[in-house]
């Protein structure tokens, strides 16, 4: 099985951040993903772990990063996501 | 006295009809839902006819937040689900909380699901797998996903018998009819049709290399080569007739009347195969004799051998030619798990109308195979009937079903 | 009503093939993770298993059933024999039609489709992969109630037999299906219990997608850790066990050995989540009640809980929830262990070895620890049998699982001979 390699320095949007919400975990009826859902819970917006395991691997796969194991329980909100991810707190992927 | 258990809903999902009465009207009128493979590449497979639902839209009945973690078979299942539930006008929010259950029957799992998230993990590695892998396409997520959308807290199950499941899951939901819970959603769906669930058919040497669809699957006669498969089965509600009564339910198509299931011994015993003992058993459990059976659903697995060992054992049984004989299934290819299911739901629609669907593309039985083979839609008035299946590797089971005096 | 008993147990699970080796390992306080050997775990998050040392030709199957058969159904028919000759039970005897087969497990033939796929697929090459490449087996694999099949035919059962498939509460379920049919008088004897083979990479993948497993592979002994303040996941097992049931009246009339009655069981769905677990535990405590209702026994009456323990912090805090809901006081008095500790997680497979793990507590008067626990998790106030085996008698013991799927099942074991209320 091959393994990931790396790039850095990645600049995430909450429209990126909306599309791969969309592929990765589909989008709750009755929540408008394009509307002020930065500081909304992902809860409210209808995405459990599951769907945020899966976007975030997703992301770790487009921008070759690291995202930490507790980024799942820390980031509650898609501003917290992304603010984790652009602060520069995901480590680089390790090169196995 | 026992609890009774009606079918008071059907949801049909099946390649030459989307939909219950969709179907039923394509499987009187003989119209086969066999044709070549489009859903995959099968050029360069030995066999290339399957039985395909083409009308099917997934986004027309599956929730955007399901799309995602569901396998074509979930989906599928979920929709017969749903029609189930409104044929028999039931809000499960009625019921108990804990009195409605589920049991469906699987064979291979989501496998469409399993050999994308495979080949993500071998061919790009580890960080490509889903994290829905991990119940997407495992034997009891069709199960799991009808009872989350629907909240049904009741016992849940599972049954794999490969293509005797169908049987097997109904029975079990009668089971708990019988115990007191007042309704439970049961029966199959499967969709084996990619690559990695079509390769295995093939190692198995039971499928058809005939790839004329009106000539490949031809079950009992002279010209049996193995047969074609297919995708989709029935979903349907199984109720306490009591309970049934009670919320006024609209329609019974008929009552669980009788269930068996029995193993063959191994090869090379000499001890006779169990299918006959199967329908026995499940004739006594329902307290009739040969002589009530108005129609058989047959197994019909379209190998000569195995389609010789049914005919024997239904001669046996009731006599040579002595009681109709059918394979709808002849018209959507065998539906592995989702097989038993759909013939139990066309032999209630059979009973409901006084009519038995034909076997499609057989002109008649082998000469040595001594049954009355019904080729054309046939009116009869029909009571009971005794619907049979085979999983491959030995299992048996046999379902008779007869008319409900609430129908 | 007719009975159920336990009259014959057989077992392969990591530590050793066999019952009295499984035995001596769950009570010593031993544990059998260790970092995988089986593939190179490096990749993974998750880099430990609890694996079996097993050898199938060691294990008495013939070169055809090794071709034949995966590892999961060769460790079944192996505690098949082993169980069979255990109850003395003579099947030959009987009506073949009266003795049925149920069979656990979650994922199936996983380890060897996992393998064929490669070599069709060409190391995941194709999507189009290449029949002629298959192997004759390949369709035995592709649906696992092959495993059933040779199970059945291994005892000489021709009654009902099927593979019960809910993911990891597969085992319990299995027998509680059993019971039924023995109750309801469609058998007299049924070979019922589970197997699992799921160490192979795609498990360990999607496990590690959803950080399932532990990633504590610097102390690969210690790595599963239940109830422990310390816990972080669960570590994937694997193994078999199968029971030899039998109508409780006609095993006493032939003089077997009853190692217990399987007095109630229930399943329910939690109808919430394919994964998830809601804390309160409700369904698993509504299942719980049932079982203890079926068994005409109070709760004060269950002297142990073979708990569902599988190391997650979700699932502790669940069955804690559940245990007091069903039990009120009576859990704080109640011992509980999970001895996934030793011997992980071996999904499908696990819920019929932790019941032959309750019916050897009950033979031998041991309860089997939880290994690894050191530091108690304030959140969790019972007693879960820290570290050492205990000695107490009890008349009656309570099994838990949860699958994903949602479902949630108990069984309950006691003596035949127990005054019921």
């Amino acid at each position: 099985m091959p393994t990931t390699s790396t790039t850095t320095h990645v600049t995430l949007t909450l429209t990126d951040l909306t599309r791969m919400l969309r592929e990765s975990a589909g989008e709750e009826e009755g929540v408008d993903l394009d509307g002020d859902v930065i500081d909304t819970p992902f809860m409210d917006l209808g995405y459990d772990s599951l769907a945020l395991l899966q976007v975030i691997g997703q992301i770790q796969r487009e921008y070759g990063i690291e995202i930490p194991d507790d980024a799942v329980v820390d980031a509650e909100t898609p501003g917290a996501l992304l603010a984790l991810v652009n602060a520069g707190q995901a480590g680089q992927a390790d090169a196995a | 006295m026992s609890r009774t258990a009606v079918v008071t809903g059907l949801g049909v999902t099946a390649p030459n009809g989307l939909g219950t009465e969709s179907y039923w009207k394509a499987t009187l009128a003989g119209e086969s839902g066999l044709g070549p493979v489009t859903r995959f590449d099968a050029s360069g497979y030995p066999s290339r006819v399957a039985g395909e639902i083409a009308d099917y839209v997934a986004e027309e009945h599956i929730p955007s937040r399901l799309m995602p973690q569901t396998d074509h078979m979930t989906r599928l299942a979920l929709t017969a689900a749903d029609w189930a539930l409104a044929d028999a006008g039931m809000d499960p929010a009625e019921l108990p909380e804990y009195g409605v259950g589920c049991v469906t029957s699987a064979s291979g799992g989501a496998v469409e699901f399993g050999q994308r998230e495979l080949q993500n993990l071998w061919s790009k590695g580890k960080e490509y797998v889903s994290a829905y892998q991990s119940f997407a396409w495992f034997y009891a997520v069709n199960t799991g996903q009808i009872s989350i959308r629907n909240k049904l807290r009741g016992p849940s199950g599972v049954l794999l018998t490969e293509q005797a499941g169908g049987i097997d899951s109904l029975g079990q939901a009668r089971r708990y009819v019988r115990k007191g819970f007042p309704a439970v959603i049961s029966g199959g769906v499967d969709a084996p049709l990619c690559p990695w669930g079509w390769v295995p058919q093939i190692a198995s040497g039971l499928l058809s290399t005939v790839n004329d669809p009106a000539r490949a699957y031809l079950p009992f006669s002279a010209e049996a080569s193995g047969y074609v498969p297919g995708e989709g089965g029935a979903i349907l509600l199984i109720e306490d007739a009591e309970a049934a009564r009670t919320r006024g339910a609209a329609h019974r198509y008929g009552e669980i009347a009788g269930y068996a299931a029995t193993l063959d011994p191994p090869p090379g015993s000499g001890r006779p195969p169990g299918l006959r003992r199967a329908a026995e058993n499940a004739l006594a459990d329902a307290g009739v004799t040969p002589g009530d059976i108005d129609v058989v659903f047959a197994d019909a697995a379209g190998t000569p051998a195995l389609d010789r060992a049914e005919s024997a054992a239904l001669v046996a049984l009731f006599g040579p030619r002595a009681v109709p004989v059918t394979a709808p299934k002849t018209m959507t290819g065998r539906l592995l798990a989702g097989g038993a299911a759909l013939d139990a739901a066309t032999a209630l629609l059979a009973l409901r109308d006084g009519v038995i669907p034909p076997t499609a593309h057989v002109t008649g039985p082998a000469p040595d195979q001594q049954i009355d083979l019904v080729t054309e839609a046939r009116e009869a008035p029909l009571r009971t009937a005794l619907v049979l299946a085979r999983g491959h590797g030995g299992f048996n089971a046999a379902l008779v079903v007869r008319r409900h005096p609430d129908a | 009503m007719r009975r159920v008993a336990v009259t014959g147990l057989g077992v392969v699970a990591p530590g050793g093939v066999g019952v009295k080796e499984y035995w001596d390992l769950l009570t010593s306080g031993r544990t059998a993770t260790r970092r995988i050997s089986f593939y190179d775990p490096s990749p993974f998050r998750s880099q430990v298993a609890a694996e079996c040392d097993f050898d199938p030709a060691t294990a008495g199957l013939s070169p055809q059933e090794i071709r034949r058969l995966d590892r999961a159904a060769q460790f079944a028919v192996v505690s098949t024999r082993e169980a069979l000759a255990d109850s003395g039970l003579d099947t030959s005897a009987l009506d073949p039609g009266r003795i049925g087969t149920s069979l656990g497990s979650a994922v199936g033939c996983t380890t060897s489709l996992e393998r064929e796929y490669v070599v069709v697929s060409d190391g995941g090459r194709k999507w189009n992969v290449d029949h002629t490449y298959a192997v004759p087996e390949l369709y035995r694999h592709f649906v696992p109630s092959s495993m059933a099949a040779e199970v059945g035919m291994a005892a000489g059962a021709e009654g009902p037999a099927a593979v019960v498939s809910t993911g990891c509460t597969s085992g319990l379920d299995s027998l509680g299906h059993a019971v039924e049919l023995i109750r309801e008088g469609t058998v007299d004897v049924m070979i019922a219990g589970a197997t699992e083979a799921p160490i192979s990479p795609i498990t360990s993948a999607c496990f590690d997608a959803i950080h399932a497993t532990t990633p504590r592979n610097d102390t690969p002994e210690s790595a599963c850790r239940p109830f422990d303040a310390t816990r972080s996941g669960l570590v994937l097992g694997e193994g078999a066990a199968i029971l030899v049931l039998e109508e409780l009246e006609s095993a006493r009339r032939r003089g077997a050995h009853i190692y217990a009655e399987i007095a109630g069981f229930a399943s329910r769905c939690n109808a919430y989540h394919m994964t998830g677990l809601k804390p309160d535990g409700r369904e698993m405590s509504e299942a719980i009640d049932v079982a203890l209702g079926e068994s005409r026994l109070p709760p004060e009456a269950i002297g142990y809980i073979n708990a569902h323990g599988s190391g997650t912090k979700m699932n502790d805090r669940h069955e804690t929830g559940a245990f007091k809901r069903s039990l009120g006081d009576h859990a704080y008095r109640t011992p509980i262990s999970s001895i996934k500790s030793m011997i992980g997680h071996s999904l499908g497979a696990i819920g019929s070895l932790e019941i032959v793990a309750c019916a050897l507590a009950m033979e031998h008067g041991v309860l089997p620890p939880t290994a690894n626990l050191h530091e108690p998790d304030p959140e969790l106030d019972l007693d879960y049998i820290p570290l050492t085996a205990r000695e107490a008698r009890p008349d009656a013991v309570l099994s838990v699982g949860s699958g994903f799927g949602g479902f949630q099942s108990a069984m309950v074991l006691a003596r035949p001979e127990r005054s019921t209320a």
